[in-house]
């Protein structure tokens, strides 16, 4: 279909950018202003290529596009690319945030510039990767190697318990990852192949499939992050700098989401029935408790980062609903929530980097001196809220809608999550934006840079974009996601007669 | 048309934003430094801009405060929005005349929304005479109030914001009323919600008015809760969230039944009673009611336009708009009812005794709402509707004038600090005194035709508490006779209280008269040449397949006994009369009657104490539970057991691993030995079962 191996294109141009900082020595502001540049249009042509991808990926097929295969380890083991309608959204997203994230470290990333930009690129290129990846040992690889950039950055460039913070999250990380590799080596053994398209047709006896769909749940679940796992998030977010942060929650917390949906529902339908019950029930006390723990934060990031929890409650809970509009809207729920905790990341940033504290105490009556800030920020709690108009609701509406039908209970649970999340992220708002300027510290704040204005207004318009008219999403991945649903029930139903028969 | 009527005030919306935005932009300067420069290392160009700034911040540092300018072009917002909301309600009033009498319903596709699999839902219009009504009360009272404004916020420097969030508002409610699925519907009802929001909490310096805001977002969003969760029914029982098809399956739904958490709830009573329940939040029914009051601390023409005219009669549509599921679901048409009369008479009585102007206001709103969803109750839509429209405009009119008063005594709202204005403000007087007589039921008012026509229709209905609703609503009709005349006395009449504000009151500017005058008119003309077409034999031709009303309850209206009838007039009287004598022949009365009752005084004047109670059952546990969760459950308990623990648990092991490390052969043979035999013993039983 293609004459050059756009894909591979798509996911190895982060790694020469990174590679061409690499080279150009050197540690003056001259150097670090190259770093920041050739960074910037390195993940900007990156985004300009996956454009392409966008025009040519044909939305009517259900079937992996920009296929590409080559030999690469032992028999069975292949360098296999492709993408279908779950996987494009993502790898698209990554593309689009790369941009603002380097955007946004411009000023506040002063020391090992160099460093700092080659992690950010070398991410892009193995999260990219993880998302385009069709063979297990590969994704393996990919989504493992992410951690590590990741660890750097909060390590390195983080706040003050960045230590502890990084450490936390390899730990918590590398559990999940271990059982998921032994999951994978079971899956060898069982259908002698890794390569993904061959074991979604492949059928898993029942035992293998409970205990491949745990080990795969660990890892998956830790990356979400689900309740109870999900301890290490707050700390990473508050710690990291404010690209990593966007990165985390805009990204890499998409990966468990895609796992769900690439491995646990095709390749173990009937473990994933077994276990929807399970996963409905961490997912609404997801959403209930993290959402209650945020609204007794002191810490702006901390606060985000327990909504985001909450946020990828309806997630779960909408791909394991195993409908239509539940699994679509888990997949739209990603794309929104990425585009929107990416933005308020950064606002945080914003503010962050002009009076260096996160403490919701510090602030208060911002609106007075910085009116486009207020306006950005407001869009974005809204859009956090789920109001309709804004992509935030258009996800949770449909999980919630998909969710009902198989779950009352759950639907009705994950609902209050609508009340609470009013209640933190006004809150929030109300604390650090209105009200009287009094605090000394505040009063010679100004307001958004034409630099950061280009970071945020772009989602500002992607935000209401997608609010109302979702169609460009939703119809890319529809088809996939069809075929998902319908496998997924063929292959309960099937066995639910079966256990009739007999 | 339909498309001019609900975006003009939309694009107006947006010119003032953009135009608010400019204006906010050029007092506040740009930059990322704070205080010292240089010393985060700015390397480009950036840096310089704020350098250029510094002068301009401390300029904008000096003027801060209420002297504040207004930004560029506010008058330019003024004119454009109201201009468009103008076109937009004639407009409007062409159109009810088209659909009501012409009968050219429409229903007008615009875009794609959400489509996946069998959820499809469009942006689309539906104009058919509900709705019709519903853009006439709207456009015409929003536009009023956007006349009304330019003159009451004329010191106010952020005048281009406000008048944005109006159209805002108006733009959200058009889309509600014009809805032809359930979603859009909600579109609209968070649409208004949020530009609710934003309005309350307008004077953004103010605490009360933030926490105002947030009260009333967050407990609207409680309604919204339920409200959502009967979308998801009816999307389970239907496959459609679309009018025609709900309706249209609805027949086929008697007897049905869902299943929650083992109970076997009737789906259609469920769903209706979900979907009621986002009613009671947008319409500050009892039990939800508790952030209408509070929500008065938003400027007064937000008070008139969203908080007595439209938003909060969102409710009452959208119970009429979905009548033909109500009519199917009797229980779910008792609780109506019930919550309606129960509000009609509790607002009234907390009506009574408070003290600020726009609080009576709000509590009488409260009330009257009760009324509207009493009427929806007995299953007569078109009669609740009528008394949403006579409603608006007397309403809105005691509202603005309530303003006009604010106005001339320098933002003072405290009735106690008034009196005697009468001989200050005639005009204004003379407006409140209409707008009193068509709220009281006064003979041949908007008011009395619509009101006494909810009391028939409880009366003649036979729903499990027509009984009480009544005689909640006759009691009511009393209660707000006396409330509404001694607002009217204790402001108007008897003795100044603050003589240096009595002497500088002074009537409004034009601006202000002119809409109060308007609404006067509509106060007095809105009810007799409408009562044939809501609550009359003309119903059927007007309405037609809009509402799905009870066949039998005009009918029977008609036949209730002259006693009957003439029992709310009599009210009224009695009402007046009371007041007459507590306010101005014996002013001591109410003081030795709050004294010799101190509790019940106590009780209403203190709203029941269900801000209290909420605060108590709600808000304090939530705080608690999750500051419990935060510290208990995620710090001790989950990083205890998990990352911490485990840290701690893998340094004791290394700590006393390097203990065992003896140094005697045996002691290591001993424990090969021991791990070798565990592990078989594992394999055996481990594997050998499968």
């Amino acid at each position: 279909m293609t004459t050059w191996p756009i894909l591979s294109v798509t996911t190895f141009l982060p790694l020469v950018g990174a590679l061409i900082v690499y080279l150009s020595r050197g540690d003056d502001e001259a150097a670090r202003r190259n770093a920041r540049w050739i960074a910037l249009w390195t993940t900007l042509i990156t985004f300009a290529v996956s454009v392409i991808l966008v025009m040519r990926f044909d939305p009517s097929s259900a079937d992996f596009q920009f296929v590409e295969k080559a030999n690469w380890l032992a028999t069975g083991i292949t360098y296999h690319m492709g993408v279908d309608g779950i996987s494009l959204p993502l790898v698209i997203l990554t593309t689009a945030i790369m941009p603002f994230c380097i955007i946004a470290s411009w000023k506040a990333i002063t020391n090992r510039v160099r460093e700092y930009m080659m992690a950010f690129l070398i991410l892009e290129t193995l999260m990219i990767g993880t998302f385009s990846a069709l063979d297990l040992v590969l994704f393996y690889l990919f989504f493992e190697g992410g951690l590590i950039p990741m660890f750097l950055i909060i390590g390195v460039w983080g706040g003050p318990r960045r230590v502890y913070a990084s450490f936390k999250f390899f730990l918590y990380t590398l559990l999940g990852s271990v059982l998921m590799l032994l999951a994978i080596m079971a899956l060898y053994w069982n259908g002698g192949t890794t390569d993904i398209p061959t074991l979604m047709h492949t059928a898993v006896p029942r035992s293998l499939q409970t205990w491949a769909w745990l080990a795969f749940f660990a890892s998956f679940a830790v990356k979400m992050p689900m309740w109870p796992v999900h301890t290490w998030l707050p700390d990473a977010h508050v710690e990291a700098p404010t690209a990593g942060s966007v990165v985390l929650a805009a990204i890499l917390l998409k990966m468990g989401g895609y796992g769900f949906l690439r491995f646990s529902l095709p390749m173990f339908p009937l473990a994933s029935h077994d276990f929807a019950p399970l996963i409905f029930t961490l997912s609404a006390i997801a959403i209930i408790y993290t959402s209650l723990v945020a609204l007794m934060q002191e810490d702006m990031k901390k606060l985000i980062a327990y909504s985001s929890v909450a946020h990828m409650g309806f997630v779960t809970m909408g791909i394991f609903a195993g409908t239509m509009q539940g699994v679509a809207g888990g997949m739209f729920q990603m794309i929104s929530h990425g585009i929107v905790s990416g933005a308020l990341f950064l606002c945080v940033g914003i503010v962050y980097d002009r009076l260096h504290t996160r403490e919701i105490a510090a602030y208060g009556g911002l609106v007075n001196r910085m009116p486009l800030y207020a306006l950005t920020f407001m869009v974005f709690t809204m859009a956090n809220v789920g109001l309709p108009g804004t992509s935030g609701f258009v996800g949770e509406f449909m999980t919630l809608l998909g969710t009902f039908k198989v779950s009352i209970p759950t639907a009705f649970f994950a609902t209050t999550g609508v009340i609470l999340s009013a209640c933190y992220a006004l809150w929030l708002y109300r604390k650090v934006v209105f009200g009287a300027l009094v605090k000394p510290s505040l009063t010679s704040m100004k307001d958004l840079t034409f630099r950061e204005c280009v970071t945020l207004f772009p989602l500002i318009a992607l935000t209401i974009l997608f609010g109302v008219y979702p169609k460009p999403v939703l119809d890319m991945s529809a088809v996939s996601v069809q075929q998902l649903v319908n496998n997924y029930n063929t292959a309960v139903t099937a066995v639910k007669a079966a256990a009739l028969l007999q | 048309m339909v498309q001019a009527i609900v975006f003009l005030p939309l694009l107006g919306a947006i010119l003032a934003g953009l135009i608010a935005l400019f204006g906010a932009h050029a007092r506040n300067p740009s930059g990322d430094a704070v205080e010292h420069h240089g010393d985060h290392g700015h390397g480009d160009a950036h840096a310089s801009a704020a350098h250029d700034d510094h002068g301009h911040d401390d300029h904008a540092h000096d003027d801060h405060g209420p002297v504040e300018p207004p930004a560029a072009g506010s008058r330019g917002a003024e004119l454009i929005t109201t201009a468009l909301l103008f076109v937009s309600a004639a407009l409007s009033w062409m159109t009810l005349v088209d659909v009501g009498f012409m009968h050219h319903d429409m229903r007008i596709p615009l875009l794609p929304w959400i489509l996946s699999g069998d959820l499809q839902v469009y942006w689309s219009l539906r104009v058919d005479t509900l709705t019709a009504v519903m853009l006439v009360v709207v456009t015409t009272v929003s536009s009023l109030v956007h006349l009304y404004s330019i003159g009451y916020m004329d010191e106010d420097p952020y005048r281009p914001r406000f008048f944005g969030y109006l159209s805002l508002f108006t733009f959200a409610m058009l889309m509600l009323v014009t809805a032809d699925n359930l979603v859009q519907l909600f579109f609209g009802w968070e649409g208004v919600g949020l530009a609710s929001y934003l309005l309350i909490g307008f004077w953004y310096q103010k605490p009360s008015a933030n926490a105002a805001a947030i009260k009333a977002f967050v407990v609207n969003r409680v309604g919204d809760f339920g409200f959502a969760l009967g979308i998801f029914a009816i999307f389970m029982l239907t496959s459609s969230t679309d009018f025609e098809t709900i309706f249209h399956a609805a027949p086929s739904l008697t007897g049905k039944t869902i299943d929650f958490l083992g109970w076997h709830a009737d789906a259609l009573t469920l769903t209706c009673l979900l979907l009621f329940m986002g009613a009671m939040g947008k319409s500050a029914q009892f039990l939800l009611h508790t952030w209408l009051p509070d929500a008065m601390e938003g400027p007064t023409p937000v008070s008139a336009l969203i908080h007595a005219a439209t938003m909060v009669t969102a409710g009452v549509f959208m119970v009429a708009r979905l009548s033909p599921l109500f009519e199917l679901a009797p229980n779910a048409q008792a609780v109506v009812m019930f919550f309606g009369a129960t509000t009609a008479f509790f607002a009234a009585t907390i009506g009574l005794v408070q003290n600020d102007i726009k609080r009576i206001v709000a509590y009488s709103t409260c009330s009257q709402l009760g009324y509207m969803f009493v009427a929806m109750g007995a299953g007569a839509y078109s009669v609740g509707m009528f008394h949403l429209f006579t409603h608006a405009f007397f309403k809105a009119l005691l509202f603005l004038g309530s303003g006009s008063v604010i106005y001339a005594m320098h933002h003072e709202q405290d009735i106690r600090n008034m009196g005697g204005l009468w001989r200050k403000i005639p005009y204004t007087y003379a407006v409140m005194v209409i707008g009193t007589l068509a709220l009281t039921g006064f003979p041949l008012t908007a008011g009395y035709f619509s009101k006494d026509a909810i009391i028939e229709s409880a009366y003649a209905s036979h729903n499990p508490f027509a009984m009480y609703g009544f005689v909640m609503t006759v009691v009511a009709a009393g209660l707000t006779s006396f409330y509404s005349w001694r607002l009217i006395f204790k402001t108007f009449h008897g003795e100044p209280h603050d003589e240096h504000h009595y002497e500088a009151a002074h009537e409004a500017p034009l601006w202000i008269l002119v809409p109060i005058g308007v609404l006067a008119v509509g106060s007095i003309v809105a009810g007799f040449p409408f009562k044939e077409l809501f609550a009359g034999h003309g119903v059927e031709e007007f309405f037609r397949e809009s509402v799905k009303m009870n066949p039998h309850i005009i009918e029977e209206m008609h036949h209730i006994p002259e006693t009957i009838a003439f029992l709310p007039t009599v009210m009224m009287v009695l009402g007046f009369l009371v007041s007459y004598l507590f306010y101005i022949r014996r002013p001591y009365l109410p003081v030795e009657l709050a004294n010799t009752q101190p509790m019940l005084y106590q009780f209403l004047l203190n709203k029941w104490y269900f801000d209290e109670l909420y605060d108590l059952i709600f808000v304090r546990p939530a705080k608690w539970i999750g500051y419990q969760l935060w510290k208990k459950g995620d710090g001790f308990i989950i990083d205890g057991l998990g990352p911490d623990g485990i840290s701690a648990r893998v340094l004791d092991v290394t700590r006393n691993v390097v203990k065992i490390q003896t140094g005697y052969l045996y002691h290591y043979a001993f424990a090969m030995l021991i791990g070798a035999a565990g592990l078989i013993t594992w394999f055996m039983f481990g594997f050998g079962g499968q």
